[in-house]
């Protein structure tokens, strides 16, 4: 059972680190909640790797 | 003002640090590597505390001035990814490994991996030469930070020695419980006080979004200041602390591998607490103070805080610099004043049968060495030019590009001592082409593409260790038991972390 979660846990890491490459938002100034969105996205992007953390420590340990 | 709180900061600095020596073993490992007695807590706040510089509160803020909020994804987020992973992947390792076989340097460990002493003396070299510029950018800049807080009233030469005098006087008295300890104080310090700075000054400002909205929009976008291959490869910058040896001592100070648990999850959350702020107030500061030409953006924050809030904030600023200054110093120092005392002093001393050190006299030659190491780098630091902190910031560059060889320590047997030899090498040469062109080039990225030159450094000694290594003669099989188990045979070792019932 772990194994298989455990690759997909690599697979999302992966994923994330290629989601840290936001050339989506290269060009663009656009305020969010009153913070421009490139910046939002790089905070969410924070959680997003507490929460990856979280479940590698979890799972693939 | 300011003055009189800095100067209660440092009294509750030295009185955490005294408190802490009533745990004091008196032995050699206690004074190094806390008994491997820390709690995930403590790993926590001393890890990352150990990790972020003032170059994360004053640093940070001076490169968003100039570049805006790329600065976060370049700098923050990607540490936010790749930390944790070295800890989870790398750290826990070594941890086992550590309170296996006794292990309280990198050094050590990787003699006894590569059965090679010279190695170990290459690798003991290039470790202390990249650290040196680190430590004096912390002296330097705290003194300097002091010396515009106080409108010069205490000089940088005066800031540097205080800075100096205060974790000497810890570090010394109480070793690694008591710099792990005051770590910890100082990390929530400035953890908090990043977060209050913010707070206050855009408040005072007419909140975020009336301040943001005076900002040049090219400053809200990361396409004008950043290039795609820049941010892709900048990620590699974090893996330096694979081979940081103030990091490796603090993983070895875990009580149990689940002590390790908090310190990963909780990293991304710690890395965004402490740059939010300082990135946003650079990129604020240019409606401030417009017109800052290069490093003179690294003092944008201390000058917003005149503007806006002098006085008790100011204090608070500098208290918050100084500990995010001393909880980095006081680990790198006791960290080169244990490799000095084991991988010199120790190690030469068996080797040419000389009767072994007591435990009081390990403490004694490692009190001294923490004590030079200190007076040395202070003595320099009077001498020594600005142009040092470019030079620090290359340290990175050298740390990351050793990477690869703390991967192959633990994930592939088949390694060699040669193909090590010949990457150390490959990073020393590669590290001196990019440096001299840097130096001509501020900015310099492989060919003007944003290749970031570490990402060479990196690729280089991957290869050079991988082909050489393939040509050369393996360690011996008893070597490779020491370090691997029967299962690890044509896989990746299990993690160590598994064999915790705290998870």
């Amino acid at each position: 059972m772990k194994r298989p979660i455990r690759w997909l846990l690599y697979a999302l890491l992966l994923l994330l680190f290629l989601l840290h490459n936001d050339f989506w938002f290269w060009e663009t100034s656009q305020l969010v909640l009153g913070v421009p969105v490139g910046l939002l996205y790089h905070i969410g992007f924070c959680l997003a790797a507490t929460l990856l953390m979280a479940a590698l420590v979890k799972y693939v340990i | 003002m300011s003055l009189a709180i800095i100067f209660i900061y440092i009294a509750l600095v030295l009185t955490l640090g005294v408190l802490s020596h009533k745990l004091f073993r008196n032995t050699g490992e206690d004074y190094f590597v806390a008994s491997r007695t820390i709690n995930w807590f403590i790993l926590l706040m001393s890890l990352f505390g150990t990790n972020m510089t003032a170059f994360s509160i004053l640093g940070a803020s001076g490169e968003a001035y100039h570049r805006g909020i790329g600065v976060f994804a370049l700098m923050a987020s990607s540490s936010a990814l790749v930390v944790p992973c070295v800890f989870l992947f790398i750290g826990t390792r070594l941890w086992k490994l550590g309170k296996q076989f006794g292990y309280m340097t990198q050094v050590q460990y990787f003699r006894d991996r590569w059965e090679s002493d010279s190695l170990g003396l290459l690798l003991f070299i290039v470790l202390v030469l990249l650290i040196i510029p680190y430590l004096l950018i912390g002296v330097m800049g705290g003194g300097g930070t002091l010396a515009t807080i106080t409108d010069g009233t205490i000089p940088q030469w005066l800031g540097g020695l205080l800075i100096c005098a205060v974790v000497l006087s810890y570090v010394t008295y109480s070793g690694m419980r008591g710099t792990a300890w005051v770590n910890t104080f100082q990390t929530l310090v400035f953890m908090t006080l990043g977060g209050l700075t913010f707070f206050v000054i855009v408040n005072r400002m007419g909140g975020l979004a009336n301040a943001i909205a005076k900002v040049d929009p090219g400053l809200l976008m990361q396409a004008e200041h950043i290039k795609p291959l820049e941010l892709l490869t900048y990620i590699c910058i974090p893996l330096s602390v694979g081979m940081f040896p103030h990091i490796f001592m603090h993983w070895l100070t875990a009580k149990d591998v689940g002590s390790f648990r908090y310190a990963v999850l909780l990293y991304p959350l710690c890395i965004a607490i402490v740059w939010i702020p300082s990135v946003l107030l650079g990129i604020l500061g240019n409606v401030d103070i417009p017109g800052l030409k290069g490093a003179q953006a690294n003092t944008v924050l201390i000058q917003m805080i005149d503007t806006h809030a002098p006085g008790i904030l100011a204090g608070f600023l500098g208290a918050g610099v100084f500990a995010a200054i001393m909880s980095s110093l006081d680990s790198q120092s006791l960290s080169i004043g244990s490799m000095f005392t084991h991988d010199i002093v120790r190690f030469y001393r068996r080797k040419q049968g000389r009767k072994q050190m007591s435990e009081r006299q390990q403490i004694g030659v490692g009190r001294l060495f923490v004590a030079g190491v200190l007076c040395v780098t202070y003595l320099i630091s009077l001498i020594a030019t600005p142009s040092i902190f470019r030079l620090a910031i290359w340290a990175f560059t050298g740390f990351s590009g050793l990477f690869p060889i703390v991967v192959a320590s633990l994930f592939w047997q088949r390694s060699t001592k040669h193909g090590v030899f010949a990457a150390v090498i490959s990073v020393i040469l590669l590290w001196l082409y990019f440096f001299l062109r840097n130096w001509q080039t501020p900015g310099y990225t492989v060919g003007g593409s944003g290749i970031m030159p570490v990402a060479m450094l990196i690729a280089v000694s991957s290869v050079t260790l991988i082909v050489v290594s393939l040509f050369t003669k393996p360690p011996t099989s008893q070597t490779l038991r020491k370090f691997f188990t029967d299962s690890d045979v044509g896989g990746t070792p299990e993690l160590p972390i598994a064999e915790s019932s705290n998870l």
